[in-house]
């Protein structure tokens, strides 16, 4: 076996440095958060930068990108760029609570259960499976038309309060197994208690697990989110990917030829959610201390 | 010193945890200071079920396990005088971290105001006494390192608390046969320095090397129990008898078990517990036919 | 000669290189013979084993030959190996729960697999045979989720003998068994040969006491070589390489205690096989080893059947 005595840091801040030494030289991690930090900042930086209202009618309908009209415009004459940087805003938005919440919650149960085990797994497996199989859409639609929400950041929360099932499920099944290897029983024989076993003994063996459902997460609720919008339930006066997409459907965008229309914001939630998934293999490999070797 | 009286454990199993399972029934003895005990049985002895109950790792259903006279109370001031090895030297170890991480969780719960340069001298000092090469086994990752080191990292994590007990459960089971025997004498040196050994095991021989007083479970509850010399040498259970003839040995032949004749503890008319047949020496009933 | 396998290599494809885990090994196995394979984990004796019936995916043949009554196996060859495997050369695998399919009876899982052999199930002589080794009929109609660990093994050790193959490999079958049942087995395994269900077997182990009641020579491999190969009881009482010496030496045994006789291991570990280095490779941890031994040691016989890699044997 090959030594990496090289890289190993004396200093006891030493885990945390070199997971960083690491993670700059994965060339994965670094591609996929590059990706999606640059279409973070067109998303952040791009309104603020370009200003005037996405969603006003232009003179100039249906012409290809052009130097005026970097992405062209829709049947309305709607410049496609400035939708384009506004739904990217609200598409991270809402990726970002949704993805969050259902992420936090998601951990919270499926660790207490998976470790607990007994009666408190029982419980919260119930619950659970009470949420999985209440048909998400149909509540979200009851709740959306009920209460009347029309903001990004209420859409995600609600999004993000239907979502974490399946992610609590794969976090417990995990963790049950994380639980029974012997390094839990010596953490505890360390002094250690629930809550530190669980965040530094357990949590740094699945972080790339975790990262990966917060992904599928994430691209869930994006895609929630611009079904909710093409039903009308959206935020009104806003603007998201999934809205885009959804208009360019309903005014025939592609039978039209309008390219330019659909395939920014379908290209940018692929991307999005593609080169997370790069970054969470980039990731794997930097917390995993076994593969970075090969 | 440690002491177990009449201690069961019942596991529920099925769903609901509707039936339940006996792994220990009513197991009673002793580990006085600086001595080692091997725990002897096969698979499904509840062996290291009374390991784990000792370590506090699972509770008892009934009967009581006291360390100094008072209950197991998992926690801080516990762990500081008893502490266990298991089998498995490579899921001991969390595979994200560094090995020598155990030591600084050692320190940060039970030596968080000696300063880092003296930590590591202590550390240090640790390592050599369980003849572990400081600059070979620091700042590796568990893969990097053999089954033998990550089990001796173990054995000088424990010396590095004052702990009084060890419990050694199958330690050795997945070493090979060279580096085996030194972890064994490692951990009867730890005798000397007024240390007491649980070693747990399903090797004969190696409970035979080690310990002064065996234990010899069957099914979850004691059938012999004394000095390692009269066990060993003179078997009165038939379990025993048959257990010591199926350990191959290098210049013997296998032979088969001698029968037993007559129950001792019959002979006397007891009943329940375990009979001494002479001192220190116990004995259950062998269920012969004729008693 | 039953078995004659010479100069066989056999590398690991791995990322870092090839891992040579049988760098070069002969010797020969007698009809009738059980020969017992020893070593530490990482010697090459369960790369040794799987090398005559069927390599995983980063195995790789590099040289030499196995011939097997006077046939050369194609160990390289995996499609071709399967004509041989079972007829010829069988495998009892170390973990008998996972041998067994969970979903079907026992029964209807032997019929199936003879089928696909192209055999005829003879369910008389299965029935007599597992009677051999203790076990009733009736297992036949249980899933093997039913039967303990012994029996696993037991109904296993049957199965892969069923079509009476001349080669038969054991590896590490008892070492996940409690004391009294690996007693079972390793009797079983010696009625086998008696019954002539099987011409000669290798039995792969890490357990040498157990190795001399069960096999009538002994091989010792350290670091992918033969170190040592003579008779059980030389092996045992005259072992003439310094490793088996060590090994020997390091074994405790009832009625040793520590007490009375402290016993010592070997001191260091095993070379690495990814670049073994040269001369012997024991050098590093052999208390005797000298100049001489930067030269690889040719393996001679000292005796007769007594074959020994070492220069100062």
């Amino acid at each position: 076996m090959t030594t990496l005595q090289e890289v190993a840091p004396r200093e006891p801040a030493g885990v945390r440095r070199e997971a960083l030494y690491f993670a700059v030289r994965n060339g994965k991690l670094m591609a996929g958060f590059g990706i999606v930090l640059v279409l973070l900042l067109l998303g952040l930086l791009g309104p603020v930068l370009f200003g005037g209202a996405p969603n006003e009618y232009g003179p100039k309908p249906m012409t290809p990108p052009s130097a005026e009209h970097w992405f062209g415009t829709t049947t309305f004459g709607q410049d496609v760029f400035l939708q384009f940087v506004h739904g990217l805003r609200s598409t991270f938005a809402v990726g970002v609570i949704g993805g969050g919440i259902a992420a936090v919650i998601g951990m919270v149960v499926g660790f207490v259960a998976g470790y607990r085990g007994g009666i408190v797994d029982e419980i919260l497996n119930m619950l659970t499976n009470v949420i999985l199989v209440i048909p998400t859409l149909a509540v979200l639609l009851i709740i959306n038309a009920y209460l009347g929400i029309r903001s990004v950041a209420v859409q995600g929360l609600f999004i993000g309060l239907t979502q974490w099932p399946w992610a609590a499920r794969a976090i417990r099944a995990q963790t049950f197994s994380l639980r029974t290897r012997e390094f839990v029983d010596l953490a505890r024989m360390s002094g250690a208690g629930t809550g530190r076993i669980i965040a530094k003994e357990i949590a740094p063996n699945m972080s790339s697990y975790l990262f990966m459902t917060f992904i599928l997460l994430f691209g869930g609720a994006v895609l929630i989110a611009s079904s909710l919008d093409f039903i009308g339930l959206g935020p009104t006066e806003g603007v998201s990917l999934g809205l885009m997409l959804q208009n360019a459907n309903q005014w025939s965008a592609l039978q039209l030829g309008l390219w330019w229309w659909f395939v920014p914001p379908g290209a940018a939630i692929t991307a999005i959610v593609g080169a997370l998934y790069v970054a969470n293999v980039g990731l794997d490999e930097v917390f995993n201390p076994k593969l970075r070797e090969t | 010193m440690l002491k177990l009286h009449d201690v069961t454990k019942e596991f529920r199993v099925g769903a609901f945890g509707g039936r339940r399972v006996a792994a220990v029934k009513g197991v009673t003895f002793e580990v006085v200071p600086g001595e080692v005990v091997s725990l002897i049985g096969e698979s499904g002895s509840g062996k290291s079920t009374i390991g784990r109950m000792i370590l506090g790792l699972n509770p008892v259903t009934s009967g009581s396990i006291t360390f100094d006279g008072l209950p197991v109370k998992p926690g801080k001031e516990y762990y500081r005088r008893v502490q266990g090895i298991f089998q498995d030297p490579f899921s001991s170890f969390n595979p994200v971290f560094k090995a020598d991480r155990v030591f600084a969780m050692i320190k940060e719960t039970y030596h968080a105001s000696v300063p880092a340069p003296q930590w590591a001298e202590r550390v240090e000092a640790a390592l050599r006494d369980v003849r572990l090469n400081p600059g070979q086994v620091l700042g590796k990752y568990p893969h990097q390192l053999s089954g033998g080191q990550l089990q001796r990292l173990l054995i000088a994590r424990a010396l590095l608390l004052d702990i009084k007990l060890l419990v050694a459960d199958e330690i050795t089971s997945m070493l090979d046969a060279s580096t085996r025997i030194d972890v064994l004498n490692l951990l009867a040196e730890l005798k000397a320095r007024g240390l007491s050994v649980l070693y747990i095991t399903h090797d004969l021989s190696l409970g035979n090397y080690l310990a002064e007083r065996t234990v010899v479970l069957r099914k979850g509850g004691v059938v012999e129990m004394g000095p390692t010399g009269s066990v060993f040498g003179d078997p009165l259970h038939p379990y025993t008898r048959e257990l010591l003839s199926a350990v191959p040995r290098l210049h013997e032949p296998w032979d088969d078990a001698v029968p037993v004749e007559t129950c001792l503890y019959h002979r006397k008319g007891g009943s329940g517990g375990l009979y001494e047949a002479t001192p220190g020496h116990f004995v259950a009933c062998a269920r012969l036919e004729t008693c | 000669m039953s078995l004659q396998v010479s100069e066989l290599k056999v590398y690991y494809r791995t990322l870092k290189g090839d891992v040579r885990a049988l760098d070069g090994m002969t010797f020969g196995l007698r009809d009738g013979e059980i020969l017992g394979l020893v070593g530490e984990s990482g010697c090459g004796k369960s790369t040794l084993g799987k090398s005559l019936i069927r390599m995983d995916g980063r195995m790789r043949h590099v040289g030499g030959t196995v011939v097997l009554d006077g046939r050369e196996l194609p160990i390289g060859d995996d499609r071709a190996m399967n004509e041989v495997r079972f007829r010829e050369v069988s495998l009892i695998p170390q973990y008998a729960m996972s041998a067994l399919n969970p979903t079907r009876k026992l029964r209807r899982m032997i019929t199936e697999l003879l089928r696909s052999r192209g055999a005829t199930p003879d369910l008389e002589e299965l029935e007599r045979r597992m009677s051999q080794v203790g076990l009733p009929r009736e297992v036949l109609d249980r899933y093997p989720i039913e039967l303990s660990g012994g029996m696993k093994q037991r109904m296993v050790m049957v199965i892969s003998t069923l079509l009476d193959p001349s080669l038969l490999i054991a590896d590490e079958v008892t070492s996940a068994l409690d004391v009294s049942t690996q007693k079972a087995v390793a009797r079983a395994l010696l009625g086998f040969r008696e019954s002539g269900y099987v011409k000669s077997m290798i039995f792969v182990t890490h357990d040498l006491a157990l190795t001399h009641h069960i096999a009538d020579t002994i091989m010792v491999m350290y670091a992918g070589k033969l170190a040592e190969k003579a008779p059980a009881d030389v092996i045992v009482k005259a072992p003439r390489h310094p490793y088996t010496k060590l090994l020997l030496d390091s074994l405790p045994e009832v009625g040793v205690r520590y007490a009375d006789r402290r016993l010592e291991g070997i001191a260091g570990s095993p070379p690495s096989l990814l670049n073994p280095p040269t001369g012997c490779r024991f050098r590093d941890r052999c208390p005797i080893a000298g100049e001489q031994c930067a030269e690889e040691p040719p393996v001679a016989e000292l005796a007769p059947d007594h074959h020994v890699a070492c220069w100062k044997a």
